[in-house]
């Protein structure tokens, strides 16, 4: 069997990899003194603001900007949508201003005269019937013999209705970016971005310079969950804002605009069918889904999720509505596809009597391969353990005395997490310093501290030994952070850029120690030669040997085929939710949240765990929580701010356990990536749970308390 | 979900002109936010009351110890004076109206939201930013407690987290993991550090520290980021 030589060190003979290990920017973070886009002052700087326009749908007839442009203290005024435009959703752009202050850019932005004709809109999808002339077909699929299926005479057969509304990202630092031009043809963006390496050249078309003369700094941001991939057209006009003005500029969105236009994760509702035999073995399914992104198409969720059910029948139809564009929200797809499915098959395992545990591990193996059907069953076991299963669960509906029923639900999940392209530089200096330096982003996902270590750990020296450098498209380009690809990718990539490195090293030192290269390791701060710790030089020695050039090494992750099991793709994830549900107000409180998530070998355990807390967090929220509020009669977003569109607090979560699947059957496979599979299962399995609870299903996202008080009553006319 | 709710507040001792009196004073002339003049002013306010602005006026700050003087107009809340004309950056703009903590600084020893209160409001009160809890490359026993539980990810919401828990740990002392979520629930966290939170309140409250303690406790490569971060 062919082995590589980037391959990581076999489990006895890990020094950092698997250690809990603090996040090396934890000190800069806690402290206040990151430094994210928002806060970036440049000298002279301006501020930016935008209109926009506060209509769904309408035409600008007439748009006059010269009182904004005489205001003392405007520098520059851009139209960004002219007389003539159709626009298609509240808070569309349609001018922008630079201004000495924030509040005269605010001045400015008011006395901008436009007049609109107003148009017909539409923005409440999930009614269909209400939805003629706003549709377009996305799929229609049949599997087998599902019509047949359905007729079989000895199966039980649930149907229903289920879904998720549109949400938001709600970053808590809304998009934005500080331009400074150094000359007229090169410019530096500060960007809150998951893309350091990729916006440059959005920069640079539309402008009509050279890539070459774009620089793109990012050392913090305030996160993204997929909606900070691109150079926004309001990034753009910052830049011709501060080219115009020959200043900086600065311009960040607002709370409103934020939430009205700068992404969101598209709906989906569905009617569905599902059969099993009576031993719960599944056999058919139906769905008819549609769901909005915007204006535009919008993802397909993939149903039925996960399982390979053998007869199917399904559609999926956009509706175009007048709202903000959708962006890629965390694991696009899948938590609406996930909560159609999980909670129709616990509506069937009620039906059929039946613990849905059960029902799950006895349809595993419909998983798309051996490796997850095994790992589902692996994870179901640990998830019943750690929820005590045995103990709270009952069929369903809470029969105890009191007004507050107790409840739980179980669902399963899958995603990629496929390691991106990217390369890196790694430095060794004759005094020992190094550095490994990547065009890369740490969202909050750890990123900084992965790096840290591979590097670290492959040359045998301690975490503070090694400066990291990331954030700034300078360095060697890394891809972009999304799909839950960068743990795979930069880890993939320093650790070649290491090993190279440090082979070089050996290359050089190799003479002085009476060896061959191949016989050298670095460990515990020591070059030496294995087996003989009496043959060895410290790091600073065997650098010193350097001379006066240091060693510069290049690291790739590349697709395509590798003998190396750096890394790797696809995973499960079980999680089970117990709530307790107040009969009297709705409310439904999370008493605990269990997640077991496989995620191949783990770096860092410590911030593997956060990823999955937050995941947690962030589940709980969309399940109770929050929604795009559409006004059908005046087409606006109706909670275009945090007061009303809802987070959890600190008080909100429960207990939270995340269990990490490891050891023999996970370690080999190499590093898989784990930021979004762990935020796929929470809105199904709080979704069973309070059915579980309270008897009957609510059928929608959030459970908000007028839903379930809905719900209750509906299911006590039944 | 608790939320802090602003409660009536008696009138700020030194000054002639509170907010409230302003904003009901030229209630007639406000529409939409805009000012009318200073005369439609004058004649609405309260008698008695000095009317400033709208133009710049001169502005004193009592922050982390130091007296600075400002020129802002009076609508300038002290969350953009501290972080457009002073450099401090560490309270956070997320949602502007007094919900999600980002902003919270620390008036007089209370935690407050600085995106609801005025520049001109504040003056006369010593206020204490993030900045102002750990000096220079130095971290405060709260900072330690967040890195050692990962009580962040993104980082945007930390500061404000920071200040509310000091100034939450030093009211309550030795607080349960239920006063510690009462307690907290006027900071909101996207990425979801929650876990982490708790568990950093409750292990610096077990090591009984106040706001004023500084304690180096960084790694040598934590401090080099740190010192990078500070330009």
């Amino acid at each position: 069997m062919a082995t590589c030589k980037y391959d990581w060190p076999p489990a006895g003979e890990r020094g950092l990899i698997g250690q809990r290990i603090s996040r090396i920017d934890g000190p800069a973070k806690s402290s206040g003194r990151a430094k994210y886009t928002y806060d970036i002052n440049r000298p002279g700087m301006l501020f930016g603001k935008v209109l926009r326009c506060p209509y769904a749908h309408a035409t600008i007839k007439s748009l006059d900007v010269s009182a904004a442009k005489s205001l003392p203290g405007v520098k520059a005024v851009r139209i960004i949508q002219d007389v003539g435009k159709e626009v298609q959703w509240e808070g569309d752009e349609i001018a922008a201003v630079a201004a000495e202050t924030e509040e005269i850019a605010e001045d400015a932005i008011r006395k901008i005269k436009v007049e609109y004709e107003q148009l017909p809109f539409f923005v409440v999808e999930e009614d269909f019937s209400q939805a003629t002339g706003h549709t377009k077909p996305a799929v229609t699929n049949k599997t087998g013999d599902p019509d047949k299926a359905f007729q079989d005479s000895d199966i039980v057969v649930s149907e229903g209705y289920y879904g998720v509304p549109v949400i938001t990202h709600c970053c808590l630092e809304s998009h934005g970016n500080v331009v400074e031009w150094t000359d007229g043809q090169s410019m530096t963006a500060w960007a809150s971005t998951q893309a350091v390496s990729a916006i440059g050249g959005q920069f640079a078309e539309p402008l009509g310079i050279s890539p070459n003369n774009v620089d793109i700094i990012c050392q913090y941001m305030g996160a993204g969950f997929g909606s900070k991939f691109q150079a926004d057209r309001w990034a753009i006009e910052t830049a011709r804002l501060a080219k115009d003005a020959g200043k900086p500029v600065k311009l960040m969105l607002e709370r409103n605009s934020e939430l009205l236009v700068a992404g969101a994760r598209p709906s989906a509702f569905a009617k569905v069918k599902v059969a099993a035999k009576k031993d719960g073995t599944l056999t058919a399914w139906q769905s008819e889904s549609w769901g909005t992104g915007g204006i535009s198409g919008a993802g397909v969720p993939p149903l039925p999720y996960v399982l390979k059910i053998p007869n199917q029948n399904r559609t999926h139809t956009f509706v175009t509505a007048n709202i903000g564009p959708s962006r890629a929200w965390r694991a696009p797809n899948h938590p609406q596809a996930c909560l159609i499915t999980m909670a129709a098959l616990d509506d069937l395992a009620a039906k059929l009597n039946m613990d849905p545990m059960e029902l799950l591990t006895k349809n595993a193996d419909l998983a798309p391969n051996q490796d997850l059907a095994r790992a589902y069953k692996d994870e179901l076991k640990k998830a019943a353990e750690l929820s005590e299963w045995q103990k709270y669960w009952h069929p369903r509906g809470d029969k105890s005395q009191g007004h507050i029923k107790r409840g739980l639900g179980v669902s399963f999940h899958t995603w990629g997490g496929d390691p991106h392209d990217g390369k890196c530089m790694v430095t060794i200096q004759p005094d020992g310093s190094v550095e490994v330096k990547l065009g890369s982003q740490d969202l909050g996902t750890g990123t900084r501290t992965v790096i840290n270590i591979v590097v670290a750990e492959t040359l045998g020296l301690p975490l503070e030994a090694v400066k990291v450098s990331i954030g700034d498209s300078k360095y060697p380009p890394d891809g972009p952070s999304g799909g839950s690809t960068t743990v795979g990718g930069v880890s993939g990539s320093t650790r070649r850029g290491a090993v190279n490195a440090r082979d070089e090293l050996f290359k050089v030192v190799a003479p002085t120690l009476g060896a061959e290269a191949d016989q050298l390791e670095a460990v515990g701060g020591q070059i030496r030669v294995k087996g003989d710790s009496s043959k060895s030089l410290t790091w600073k020695q065997a650098c010193a040997k350097l001379g006066v050039k240091p060693i510069d090494a290049q690291g790739e992750q590349k697709r395509g085929k590798s003998e190396c099991k750096l890394n790797d793709g696809g995973v499960g994830g079980v999680q089970v939710a117990d709530v307790s549900v107040d009969t009297e107000t709705g409310i439904v409180r999370i008493n605990r949240m269990v997640a077991a998530q496989d995620c191949g070998l783990i770096i860092n355990p410590k911030t593997a765990e956060s990823q999955c807390y937050g995941a947690l967090i962030m589940g709980i929220c969309y399940s109770l929580y929050e929604e795009k509020i559409m006004d059908a009669q005046t087409g606006r977003m109706l909670n275009p701010n945090m007061e009303f569109y809802k987070l959890a607090g600190i008080g909100d979560i429960g207990e939270l356990v995340v269990h990490m699947m490891t050891g023999p059957g996970y370690d080999e496979r190499g590093v898989v990536g784990l930021g979004e599979p762990p935020v796929i299962s929470p809105g199904a399995a709080i979704s069973n749970a309070v059915a579980n609870a309270i008897g009957v299903r609510v059928p929608t996202l959030p459970l908000t308390p007028d839903k379930v008080l809905a719900a209750l009553e509906k299911g006590s006319m039944a | 979900m608790k939320r802090k709710r602003d409660k009536p507040r008696k009138p700020l001792a030194n000054e002639a002109l509170t907010r409230r009196d302003f904003l009901k004073g030229a209630s007639a002339a406000v529409s939409g936010g805009m000012l009318a003049g200073q005369a439609a002013l004058a004649s609405a306010a309260p008698p008695g009351a000095e009317v400033v602005g709208p133009g710049a006026v001169p502005i004193t700050l009592q922050v982390n110890g130091k007296s600075q003087n400002l020129s802002l107009e009076p609508r300038v809340t002290l969350l953009d004076a501290l972080r457009n004309n002073l450099d401090l950056t560490g309270a956070k703009r997320v949602c502007d109206r007094g919900v999600c903590g980002s902003c919270t600084v620390i008036m007089d020893d209370k935690p407050v939201y600085a995106c609801n209160i005025l520049a001109i409001e504040a003056q006369g009160h010593n206020i204490m930013t993030i900045e102002g809890l750990a000096e220079e490359s130095k971290l405060s026993p709260m900072m330690t407690a967040f890195i050692n539980n990962d009580a962040q990810q993104c980082g945007f919401c930390t500061p404000g987290f920071v200040v509310a828990c000091t100034a939450y740990v030093q009211k309550h002392p030795n607080p349960s993991r239920e006063d510690v979520e009462k307690g907290l629930g006027g900071n909101l966290c996207r990425c979801g550090t929650y876990m982490g939170v708790r568990a950093a309140v409750l292990e610096a409250a077990a090591k009984t520290m106040t706001s004023r303690t500084v304690v180096p406790s960084a790694s040598p490569e934590s401090l080099r980021l740190l010192a990078l971060t500070s330009d």
